[in-house]
């Protein structure tokens, strides 16, 4: 009654509520659930698949799940639901393989260290970070040290497992590195010390198996080297699980861009002859599927390779992965390189920058910013096909499983184990497309208006 | 100006041409290619070497040696007395069986999805979130290995089979339906069908032309569906219904007539389906919100209506952001077939990949036929699709 009593100067009235059904859990369920009929529908049929799947799964995978007992009998007499304990079991298996459990420091140490040399690379606020990226440029020799084993002098012949070629070739990579930076500032001193171990392997890897063996027995070092191990090498067959998915991982991821890259800029380029090669390269490997050249790599690679050789079967699949991811990166960074318009390269061209110039500072840091989702969603690719090496012998997270379930005393647990590989699939996948989601908003500058 | 350029550089020699630009670029491909084919020669020569140390040649003759190997699910005749090459065609149509099927299923879910993300709903849109980051980041194999294991393990024994109206039976044997024996009169109804696509896409034509005109719309729609779908049923009926279905009923440990749809096809075409599907949606939903609002704004302004905007607006224009994605996933889809080999499925991987390269020792013959294949097949679908995408491309004034 008092509200017709009572009365305001012109402009002074107190604002009113809005009304009720225009705002709080009234309003925003009218504009999420029950907007309209079809939306009352899809609420009603949401909220009853929710309530078929979501119980049913809870209780199965947790409220019924037996996380103790020593068989799959002694599970079904705790609960009826999963059984965890067969994974708690095998947890060591899953993660690191048939390693020697005594060396397991190692994988453990470099996978610790792996983060370092990542933190300067993925973000830029790091601490020391120039220093630090020096780390990162070492750390693949100090990766396949200390996982693989030091490698004797005689195990760097090419015949002899992963460590020996390897070896080789990042002394080759960090040589011809070293004589590139040097030819670029002028520094005689760092273009001797690159080319002349860039061009020994070279060389080597050309002419005959005879100076493999010679030079280290003439300077004496064949059999000295034995006595002075730190550690035991350890075989490649006997790595799996975790540490096996994280090494074709990580090696496919950190090899395939810097090859992709060049390889797109070969498709991109007006030099027919290299334009062709470089599509029919990318055209074929994009053609077949993965598991193909995972079959090549195991069965007909060796007949390629000089006689007599014995590759590293984990050596010669890290090869084909690298090769079938960076055909795909290829791609993706070719879709950045075509969305920049034409006058980045004209422009370029009237500055008088020459052709990695014009590249190097110019087109590459635009195309690569663009295709950075492509990039992460075939790292993320990668990453998940590293699975297909089951399939040719090989034991990763998903082959341990495999060979796991046929255990007699965990005899038809294939859920279980299958659904713990998912979950560790899906939380490493998940963090690389969010961490892009993070790399997308950082370098999203000068477009903004 | 000249001059001084012409004094400054060496008068002759090779290092002159490193500087002329056009000639550098001759070099460099010049080397470049040399360079590959002493690679290739290289690899040639040891391939030469390596095969000659063990015995070996090189020959496709193996091919129509017999096999001596079974298959279990084959759309051709085969046994195991058909030679090697009839039993790669056996699992290249497997492989295209399943790949067809994959590709259905996952455009079909792939568009709901794609569609029920950009819902207004909210529980609806989130839960297809879920279900598209879950699926997206499981890898293929795994999900194969998992409905292969739901498909054996969870689905009942023949004797307990689930069934639709007694027709359908679902079990872990794979699927029963009937199957259908076309009598003579059959013919008919498929010639009435043939006429009514034809009929149906004159219709459409004149339909056009009429609008064109007069600005009239005739029901293209309707008229369609009834020449190609009503007339041959009505034909069916007064020829007197000529088809008989085989239908599957339990005799013994299993089921007899009709067809059988084998647990792995199933489990590999569902476990691909799923997998792409949540690919698809997210390609849907980007060419979705690709089309600017003003779009559907400008549609409504010149007074179309709601579902006649979605027709002859949106849906046109998506498809153009949609199609190049939805091929590399129709691609990935096929070549992801190929992990058959995992489940037991006969696919040319399995056949030719593998029992056939095990058994003959021909490793370098099969896996070269093997790569020939499936490049084959891949290059037919992204021709294809370049074909249609070309076909719906914008012209552009």
């Amino acid at each position: 009654m008092n509200i017709t009593t009572q009365s305001y100067k012109p402009g002074e009235h107190p604002s009113l509520p809005p009304p009720r059904n225009l705002v709080g859990p009234v309003k925003w369920a009218k504009d999420n659930l029950f907007g309209s009929i079809t939306n009352t529908i899809l609420t009603i049929v949401a909220v009853y698949l929710l309530y078929l799947i979501v119980p049913a799964i809870l209780d199965y995978f947790f409220f019924n799940a037996a996380f103790e007992g020593s068989s799959r009998a002694e599970c079904r007499e705790i609960a009826k639901g999963a059984c965890w304990a067969f994974i708690d079991e095998r947890i060591s298996v899953f993660t690191y393989g048939f390693y020697p459990v005594e060396e397991r420091w190692r994988p453990n140490l470099a996978f610790v260290l792996l983060f370092v040399a990542l933190a300067p690379v993925l973000f830029d606020k790091v601490p020391y970070r120039g220093k630090l990226l020096v780390f990162s440029l070492l750390y693949p020799l100090l990766a396949v040290l200390l996982i693989v084993g030091p490698v004797s002098v005689e195990s760097m012949h090419f015949s002899q497992g992963v460590s020996g070629p390897l070896t080789w070739l990042v002394i080759f990579a960090f040589a011809s590195a070293l004589f590139v930076y040097g030819s670029k500032t002028h520094n005689a001193l760092a273009m001797v010390v690159g080319i002349v171990p860039a061009g020994f392997v070279l060389v080597a890897f050309f002419l005959s198996d005879a100076l493999w063996i010679s030079i280290p027995d003439s300077i004496g070092l064949t059999n000295a080297a034995d006595d002075i191990y730190i550690f035991e090498p350890v075989d490649t067959h006997l790595f799996g699980g975790v540490l096996l998915t994280i090494i074709i991982g990580v090696t496919g991821i950190t090899l395939s861009l810097p090859i992709g890259i060049v390889l797109a800029l070969g498709r991109y380029s007006n030099l027919p002859a290299i334009r062709t090669l470089c599509i029919m390269f990318i055209e074929f490997i994009r053609g077949v599927p993965l598991i193909t050249l995972l079959f090549v790599a195991s069965t007909m690679l060796s007949y390629f390779l000089p006689p007599g050789t014995d590759f590293d079967l984990l050596l010669r699949v890290l090869i084909m992965v690298t090769l079938f991811a960076s055909a795909y990166m290829a791609e993706v960074i070719r879709g950045g390189l075509q969305s920049l318009p034409k006058g980045q390269f004209e422009a370029a061209d009237a500055m008088g920058l020459k052709y990695w110039q014009t590249m190097r500072h110019i087109i590459l840091p635009q195309a690569l910013k663009v295709s950075i989702p492509g990039i992460v969603n075939t790292f993320i690719g990668l990453y998940k096909d590293t699975t297909l090496v089951l399939i040719i012998g090989l034991l990763d997270i998903l082959g341990v499983g495999k060979t796991a379930i046929s255990d007699p005393a965990w005899n038809g647990l294939s859920t279980e184990v299958y659904v713990f590989v998912a979950v560790f699939f899906f939380v490493s996948c998940f963090g690389m497309s969010r961490y892009s989601l993070y790399l997308e908003r950082k370098l999203h500058t000068g477009h903004k208006r | 100006m000249s001059a001084v350029a012409e004094s400054d550089r060496p008068s002759a020699g090779l290092l002159s041409l490193w500087y002329n630009r056009e000639a550098r670029q001759v070099i460099i491909q010049i080397f470049t290619i040399a360079v590959v084919f002493a690679a290739l020669f290289y690899l040639a020569r040891n391939a030469a070497i390596n095969l000659e140390r063990i015995g070996k040649d090189l020959g496709f003759a193996f091919l129509l040696e017999p096999s001596s190997y079974d298959i279990n699910q084959t759309f051709i005749e085969y046994s195991s007395r058909s030679s090697h090459l009839r039993a790669a065609v056996v699992g290249v149509l497997n492989t295209f069986a399943v790949a067809i099927c994959g590709v259905f299923l996952a455009t079909v879910v792939g568009f709901v999805l794609g569609v029920l993300r950009l819902s207004k709903n909210l529980l609806m849109n989130k839960m297809v979130y879920c279900y598209v980051e879950v699926v997206r980041n499981v890898p293929v194999l795994l999900w194969i290995l998992l409905m292969h294991g739901f498909v054996v393990h969870t689905l009942p024994h023949p004797k307990q089979a689930g069934d639709i109206a007694e027709t359908f039976f679902f079990s872990n044997r794979g699927i029963n339906m009937p199957s259908p024996t076309f009598e003579p009169l059959f013919w008919a109804c498929a010639l009435v069908f043939v006429a009514g696509i034809v009929g149906a896409v004159f219709y459409k034509r004149h339909a056009k032309k009429v609008q064109d005109e007069t600005g009239k719309i005739l029901p293209v729609l309707w008229v369609s569906l009834g020449l190609v779908i009503g007339a041959p049923v009505v034909v069916f009926l007064f020829t007197g219904m000529p088809i008989e279905w085989s239908i599957p009923a339990l005799k013994g440990f299993n089921f007899q007539g009709g067809v059988t749809v084998k647990p792995e096809l199933m489990a590999l075409t569902l476990a691909l389906a799923l997998y792409t599907s949540a690919f698809i949606a997210e390609n849907v939903r980007a060419g979705i919100l690709a089309v600017n609002y003003g779009q559907t704004e400008a549609a409504h302004a010149l007074g179309l209506r709601n579902n006649r905007t979605l027709q002859l607006v949106i849906i046109p224009q998506a498809m153009r952001v949609i199609v190049p994605p939805l091929t590399s996933q129709y691609l990935n889809l096929t070549k992801n077939s190929s992990l058959a080999i995992a489940i037991g499925y006969m696919d040319v991987t399995a056949t030719l990949g593998g029992i056939t390269l095990n058994q003959t020792g021909r490793e370098m013959e099969c896996m070269l036929l093997l790569m020939a294949i499936y490049l084959s097949i891949s290059l037919a679908i992204s021709s294809f699709m370049n074909w249609y995408n070309k076909r719906i491309k914008l012209i552009e004034r």
